[in-house]
C-alpha cells in the first residue's frame, strides 16, 4: 500500500497577536508548528502501516522553511517527503493549493500509485476544511471527510470501511481504494519520534519540487493567479457597544448580588423569564 | 456536463466587471441539509438570510432539496416555502436516500450548471463542507467557508462574506469577483432563524438525475444514531451556563450542572476545560467547538479569549462572573460580577428556585 499525507506548516495561532493600529497578524517571534489535525492524519496513516504495511510519503506546499514540517513528520516514521515550493505558489487559495498538490501527487503517482491520500480536517490558520474535498474531486479518488474510526482496509478487494461523523450519528461507509480521507481530531494520540527515527528525518535528502518539477504548465491555475476568491478587506472584530455592566451591592453579599442582578435582567429582558423551565431533581 | 473555463484575471488585480458568460447567472440558491426526515435548522438561518440578499439583488430565493422520495422531498420544499423561498428545486433519487459524497456532487453540480445561481450556500456542517468542497472544485469556482456574515457589494453585486481568520482574531471580508456561483458555507447558529409563514407558497422544479446504484462506489452499511442528543440541544438551548478553567476542579462543574437544571439549561465549557476531560467535548463552545445563540450565557470562570467568544456572542444577553476585573469577557457581556464563581453559582441556584416558587404561588 502507498499512503500519502498532506501535512501543512502553519503559525501557532495560541500565540498570534494582532497589531493594534495596524490590524496585521504580527508573526515575529510565533512558532510554526505542523498543523495539528494533520498529525492526527499522519496518526492515522501510520497506524495503517504498522497494521498492513505500507509506504507513507508526506507532501506539503509551502515556502522554503516548511522543510522542518517534513523532517517532523519523517521523525514520526514518514517514509518518503516532498517539499513544493515555488513563489509561483504564492497567495494561492483553496481552488489553488488543491491544484497544485494534486498535479504533485500525480507526478508521485507516477513512481508509485496511492491507494489513500489523507488530509486533516482542517487546518487551524485557514479553517476552510476544503483541500481534502478538491483534492479527491480532482484526483477522481473518493471522498471520506470526518472519519473518526478506520474499521479496516482489505487488502484483496482493495476496499476501505470507515466511520464517518454526520448528524446525528454516525456513517459506516465502505469505499474502493484509492480514496481521500480527512480525520476528526482526537481520535488518536500521535507516537513518539524513535530515536532511530529522528536522526533519519535529520539526514533525510528532501525531494524538493517547484511547479516544473511537478509537472505544472499552466501557471494561470496556482497562485494568486488560480485563486477564484480575493480578500476584500481585513479588520478586527468591533468589540460590542458597550462593556459589561458591573453588579455590585454594598454588602458585597453573593445572595444580594445575586438578587439585583435578577430584578435587573427581568425588569431588562422579560422575555428571559419564560426561558427558564426548571427540570425536577 | 459543461464547466465554466477560468477566465484569466491579472495577478492581484480586482476586475469588476463579470465575464460576459457569467450574465446568465441569477439568483440566490441555499441547499437543504435534511437527516434522518429532518430538515437541518442552519437551512432554514441560510433561507432568512438568503431571502435578504435576493432582495437587495431583485431575484429569486430557491431551495435546493436532494431527496430519496418524493414525499418527503415536497414536504421539505413546503419548509423552504414557508422559510422564505420562491422555488424549490427537487432531485429525487433512491441513491440519494442518504447523504454520500459522490451521487450528491453530481446532482448538485449538474443543477447549477443547468439553472445557473448566482450564489449557492450550504451550512457548514460536516455534510455541507464535504459537499461544497467537491461542487465548488467541479465547477472551478470560489468558496468561502464558515462565514459569519453575507452582504451584497452594492458597487459590483457582489457576494461579501465574512469569515474569521486566525482563529478570530481577525476578520476578512472575501468575494468571488470573476466567477459563478459565488459560494459560501455558514455555520449553524450564526444566523437567526427566520419566522415560519405557513401561508407562504412556491413552485416546485423537479429535475430527474442521471444517477445509478451501480456507478456509486461508496456504500452505506449502517448509520449508528448518537446515543445521546446533547449535540442538537446545545446548539439550541435557550439558556447555556458555560464554565472554564476559573472554577479550578472537574467537582465545581457540579455547581454548574445545579444551576442548569433550575433554569432548564444546557451546560457549555471552553476548550482547557474539554481537553482537561471535565466535560465531554461536544459541549465546548467556540471556534473548534459549537456556535451557540442562547438568549442568556452564564460563563462562569471564563476569561472571554476570542476563540471562545466568537461561538456564543451571539447570545442575547450574557452574565459573566470573573474575579478579575479586567478579563477581556466584561468587554463583551451585558452584565458582569466580579467575584468568585464557587459563592455566585450556588447563590444563584438559589435565587432561581425561589424565583420559581414565588411564581407558582402567585398563580
Ligand atoms: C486553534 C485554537 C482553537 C481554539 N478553540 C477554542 C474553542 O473552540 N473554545 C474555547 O473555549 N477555547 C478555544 N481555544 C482556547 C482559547 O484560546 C482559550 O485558551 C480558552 O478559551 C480559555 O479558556 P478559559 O476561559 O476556560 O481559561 P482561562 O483563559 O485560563 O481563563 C480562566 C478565567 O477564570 C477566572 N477565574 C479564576 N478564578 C476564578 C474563580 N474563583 N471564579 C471565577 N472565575 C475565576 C480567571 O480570572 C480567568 O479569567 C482555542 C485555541 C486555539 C489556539
Amino acid at each position: 500500500m502507498h499512503i500519502l499525507v498532506c501535512i501543512k506548516q502553519v503559525p501557532d495561532s495560541a500565540q498570534i497577536r494582532v497589531h493594534p493600529v495596524t490590524n496585521t497578524i504580527m508573526r515575529q517571534g510565533v512558532p510554526a508548528i505542523v498543523n495539528p489535525y494533520d498529525l492526527v492524519a499522519l496518526e492515522e496513516a501510520l497506524r495503517l502501516k504498522d497494521q498492513y504495511g505500507a509506504r507513507v510519503t508526506v507532501l506539503t506546499m509551502g515556502p522554503p522553511q516548511a522543510e522542518a514540517a517534513l523532517r517532523k513528520a519523517l521523525s514520526f516514521g514518514a517514509d518518503e517527503a516532498i517539499l513544493l515550493t515555488d513563489r509561483a505558489f504564492a497567495g494561492a487559495d483553496t481552488l489553488a493549493t488543491s491544484y497544485a498538490l494534486a498535479s504533485a501527487i500525480r507526478k508521485i503517482q507516477e513512481d508509485m500509485p496511492i491507494d489513500l491520500v489523507f488530509a486533516g480536517k482542517q487546518t487551524i490558520d485557514g479553517d476552510t476544511a476544503q483541500v481534502g474535498p478538491g483534492l479527491a474531486t480532482r484526483l477522481e479518488m473518493q471522498l471520506l471527510t470526518y472519519v473518526s474510526r478506520i474499521d479496516g482496509v482489505d487488502p484483496d478487494t482493495n476496499e476501505i470501511t470507515v466511520q464517518r461523523r454526520a448528524e446525528g450519528g454516525v456513517q459506516r461507509l465502505r469505499t474502493r481504494l484509492p480514496a481521500v480521507l480527512t480525520v476528526l481530531e482526537g481520535i488518536n494520540d500521535m507516537r513518539f519520534a524513535t530515536m532511530a527515527d529522528m536522526f533519519r528525518a535529520a539526514r533525510y535528502p528532501l525531494v524538493v519540487w517547484d511547479r516544473e518539477a511537478a509537472g505544472i504548465d499552466d501557471v494561470g491555475k496556482i497562485g494568486l493567479k488560480g485563486s477564484p476568491t480575493v480578500v476584500s478587506r481585513v479588520f478586527a472584530p468591533t468589540a460590542r457597544a458597550q462593556k459589561a455592566e458591573i453588579i455590585t451591592t454594598q454588602s458585597e453579599q453573593p445572595d444580594d448580588i445575586v438578587a439585583t442582578l435578577l430584578a435587573k435582567m427581568f425588569t431588562k429582558h422579560p422575555q428571559l423569564r419564560a426561558a427558564i423551565r426548571p427540570r425536577l431533581a | 456536463m459543461t464547466q465554466p473555463a477560468t477566465p484569466s484575471r491579472p495577478a492581484g488585480r480586482r476586475k469588476f466587471e463579470l465575464d460576459p458568460r457569467f450574465e446568465s447567472y441569477k439568483g440566490v440558491w441555499v441547499f437543504l441539509e435534511h437527516n434522518e426526515g429532518v430538515v437541518h435548522p442552519v437551512s432554514f438561518e441560510l433561507l432568512g438570510e438568503g431571502r435578504k440578499l435576493a432582495d437587495q439583488l431583485g431575484v429569486e430565493l430557491a431551495g435546493v432539496v436532494l431527496a430519496g422520495d418524493g414525499t418527503a422531498a415536497r414536504a421539505f420544499a413546503d419548509e423552504a416555502f414557508f422559510h422564505g423561498a420562491d422555488l424549490c428545486f427537487t432531485a429525487i433519487h433512491p441513491v440519494l436516500a442518504h447523504y454520500r459524497n459522490q451521487p450528491h456532487a453530481r446532482t448538485l453540480t449538474a443543477l447549477v450548471n443547468a439553472h445557473q445561481p448566482e450564489i449557492l450556500l450550504l451550512g457548514a456542517t460536516t455534510m455541507g463542507r464535504d459537499l461544497a468542497g467537491s461542487v465548488a472544485t467541479t465547477l472551478q469556482t470560489g468558496l468561502t467557508a464558515d462565514c459569519t456574515g453575507l452582504a451584497i457589494d452594492p458597487e459590483n453585486r457582489s457576494l461579501a462574506a465574512t469569515r474569521p481568520t486566525f482563529g478570530g482574531s481577525l476578520l476578512c471580508t472575501i468575494v468571488t469577483l470573476n466567477y459563478r456561483p459565488q459560494m459560501a458555507t455558514v455555520r449553524p447558529r450564526v444566523l437567526s432563524l427566520p419566522t415560519r409563514d405557513t401561508s407562504r407558497r412556491g413552485r416546485v422544479v423537479a429535475v430527474e438525475p442521471d444517477l445509478a446504484e451501480d456507478e456509486i462506489v461508496t456504500k452505506l452499511l449502517e448509520f449508528i444514531p448518537d446515543a445521546r442528543r446533547d449535540e442538537a440541544s446545545l446548539a439550541f438551548a435557550d439558556i447555556i451556563v458555560a464554565g472554564g478553567r476559573g472554577l479550578k476542579r472537574a467537582d465545581n462543574f457540579r455547581l454548574l450542572w445545579d444551576l442548569a437544571d433550575a433554569l432548564g439549561a444546557e451546560v457549555g465549557a471552553t476548550r482547557p476545560v474539554v481537553q482537561a476531560g471535565w466535560v465531554t467535548a461536544d459541549r465546548q463552545i467556540g471556534q473548534s467547538g459549537k456556535t451557540v445563540r442562547p438568549k442568556l450565557y452564564i460563563a462562569a470562570g471564563i476569561s472571554g479569549a476570542v476563540q471562545h467568544r466568537v461561538g456564543m456572542e451571539g447570545a442575547d444577553v450574557i452574565i459573566a462572573i470573573n474575579p478579575d476585573p479586567d478579563a477581556p469577557i466584561f468587554d463583551f457581556a451585558t452584565y458582569g460580577i466580579v467575584a468568585n464563581a464557587m459563592q455566585i453559582l450556588p447563590a444563584m441556584t438559589a435565587a432561581i428556585h425561589q424565583h420559581m416558587a414565588a411564581l407558582k404561588k402567585a398563580v
